[in-house]
């Protein structure tokens, strides 16, 4: 911000000036937090391989072969070995990149649709309204996130549907209470009943000045939570509940290779891995977008 | 008041009372009547909880509508404000009156840049494009005199000083022309050298503009320097009123007396600053009698029993103390 202003003031005599504004800000605030950028690059190139899965991985992640059973790290044609089937480790775990970020993201994205809403609304409103729909909220924010997931699902049936549905569902509350909270705080600001004295409705008030105060905090809630639905997919998926084999998904070969963690204990252990560097990038992510999105003073 | 005479009146409240409901209901305006002519400043002065503030939302109807009930009438350019419809409401608010706040820093949103804030108020209230709207944007800020006005344009509120902010907020509440402009306290938040600046500025866009201001501060040197007329507040009921002049050289009730000896622009160095001792009344009851006597060193048993009458002492010049009986009676 002080950078800012010093290199504008020669300019600003003459020539009208395009301020740095609030992204610009919070652009370059995050820049400068290494931690940050450095997960956010491992971010990109997880999306990167999964979107291009095809295209890197070496062999077919479903071919199996009999032969090649268990192979260790660094086997020559199975640099990083092969499964309990046989199957290229390397393969499966960039073409599992595409469940487990589907997973991750999908349902936290609805969630924050669904959430955003629900809260938003809540608090803006109040009063009664506000009551019934968060007392409702804070029923299911009661249960543990992974048994509401896991009862959801095995209520409804295994398969990546039913999944992605329990996960939105269990993501829902923590979103909407946060949105709820945010808006209650917004609401009674001073800019909020200045709109009012100059003839805003409540749809120009809630669109402009309440949404444009409270997304940014919401959004970064809710990446934080893209972490927690990876790790909820994969264990829904370890327990049977989520993707069917032979799919490579993360938490699938998880459990699939469990068996074998006495045989070959680092190839078992990948997907774990995989798992565990995706999840904690997404958090430092949004710890950094946190810090950068933060300052308004 | 005569009907006839409220036709020519910007504003003309008669008789409000507001009360908050709640667990402990709050009467926070006990019948306040006041008039304002077009074209003229009207200093409402009273120290916290008097109820100037919420004199003012009533004029904009900012209270919260379902928590609070409020009686007598308001009337502002001809319309009955507490009978507006949603849609009479919205166009009356920031066309007809508009509103000046506290903190600019607070009254400004933070994710949107000057110019945008503006603009939208303008399109509100007026069928022009958005570039349009920018544009008369501009004119606004260049009018408040905002340094370098294209540039503030763009920025947004935290990158701008105190004063400015308050120009900008001026600016905005200025956006679709009104004739009323209420200002709550605006010179509060800022340091002292600025205040001065954003005092000579509203009163040479009032004169310029030609509007009604209703300035509400708890500074009586800050109300002598813009007001035409003063009405001192306390316990939600206006004690007195009259001109400026009326009421720093011949101040009659002893509440108005005490503010302007606790004043420090006549104290005397190494003399004690008189002070009025003891606190307003809590507003959980509407005053039976006159809710100043417990702290007036002249009440006598009457002041206990009723309510003072309001004593008119000339034109636009009223009292309610039992005590300017004595002005009126040898005259």
């Amino acid at each position: 911000m002080s950078a800012a202003t010093t290199d504008a003031i020669p300019v600003a005599i003459t020539q009208p000036l395009r301020s740095p504004g609030y992204w610009a800000g919070v652009f370059k605030r995050f820049k400068r937090d290494k931690v940050a950028v450095g997960a956010g690059l491992v971010v990109l190139a997880i999306i990167l391989m999964a979107v291009f899965a095809d295209y890197i991985a070496p062999a077919d992640p479903t071919r199996s072969s009999m032969l090649r059973r268990l192979r260790p790290i660094g086997t020559p044609g199975y640099p990083l070995g092969a499964d309990e089937l046989g199957r290229d480790m390397l393969s499966r775990l960039i073409h599992g990149a595409r469940l487990s970020l589907f997973m991750g993201v999908v349902p936290v994205f609805i969630a924050f649709a669904v959430g955003s809403v629900i809260g938003v609304s809540a608090g803006f409103f109040g009063g009664k309204y506000n009551t019934v729909t968060m007392r409702t909220v804070d029923i299911f924010y009661a249960f543990p996130s992974v048994l509401l997931a896991i009862a959801l699902s095995g209520a409804l049936g295994a398969g990546v549907f039913n999944s992605l549905l329990s996960l939105t569902i269990v993501f829902i509350p923590p979103i909407a209470r946060i949105a709820e909270s945010v808006t209650t705080q917004v609401r009674s600001m001073d800019y909020v009943e200045a709109a009012r004295a100059s003839g805003a409705g409540p749809g120009t008030i809630i669109r402009v000045h309440v949404l444009g105060n409270v997304l940014g905090p919401i959004f970064v809630y809710a990446t934080s939570l893209i972490s927690v639905s990876m790790i909820l997919a994969s264990g829904l998926s370890f327990l049977g509940l989520g993707t069917k084999p032979p799919t490579p998904e993360w938490g699938l070969m998880l459990n699939t290779l469990r068996t074998a963690i006495y045989v070959q204990p680092w190839v078992a252990a990948l997907p774990g891995a995989a798992i565990f560097i995706t999840s904690i990038s997404f958090n430092l992510l949004s710890d950094g977008l946190r810090s950068a999105m933060d300052v308004k003073g | 008041m005569n009907p006839a005479s409220t036709s020519t009146l910007l504003v003309a409240m008669e008789n409000v009372t507001v009360r908050f409901r709640g667990a402990q209901n709050v009467h926070a305006v006990n019948g306040v009547s006041l008039t304002l002519e077009p074209g003229k400043v009207l200093g409402i002065l009273g120290e916290s909880g008097s109820g100037k503030s919420v004199t003012l939302k009533t004029l904009l109807r900012l209270l919260p509508e379902s928590r609070t009930d409020i009686g007598g009438t308001v009337i502002v350019d001809g319309r009955d404000v507490l009978a507006l419809g949603p849609q009479e409401l919205a166009d009356y608010r920031g066309r007809a009156t508009s509103m000046i706040f506290q903190d600019p820093m607070l009254a400004l949103d933070p994710v949107y840049t000057i110019g945008e804030q503006i603009a939208e108020a303008i399109v509100r209230h007026e069928k022009i494009s958005r570039k349009a709207a920018m544009q008369r944007a501009l004119e606004l800020l260049q009018l408040v005199r905002i340094p370098s006005p294209e540039r503030r344009l763009k920025a947004y509120p935290h990158e701008m000083s105190g004063g400015m902010r308050q120009r900008a907020m001026i600016a905005l509440a200025l956006a679709a022309r009104p004739k009323l402009l209420l200002a709550d306290e605006p010179t509060t938040a800022l340091d002292a050298t600025v205040q001065i600046q954003i005092l000579l500025l509203l009163r040479q866009l009032q004169r310029d503009l030609g509007m009604g201001v209703i300035f509400v501060t708890h500074d009586i040197g800050v109300a002598v320097e813009v007001s035409d007329r003063l009405a001192v507040m306390y316990a939600g009921q206006i004690v007195e009123t009259g001109t400026v002049r009326e009421l720093i050289s011949d101040p009659q009730h002893p509440y108005t007396r005490g503010l302007l000896a606790a004043n420090l622009h006549g104290a005397k160095k190494g003399e004690r600053l008189e002070a009025i001792p003891g606190a307003p009344p809590a507003l959980n009851e509407p005053p039976s009698s006159c809710s100043f006597a417990p702290r007036c060193k002249h009440a006598e048993d009457r002041c206990r029993t009723g309510l003072p009458p309001a004593i008119v002492l000339g034109e636009g010049r009223i009292v309610r103390c039992t005590r300017a009986e004595a002005e009126l009676a040898p005259a």
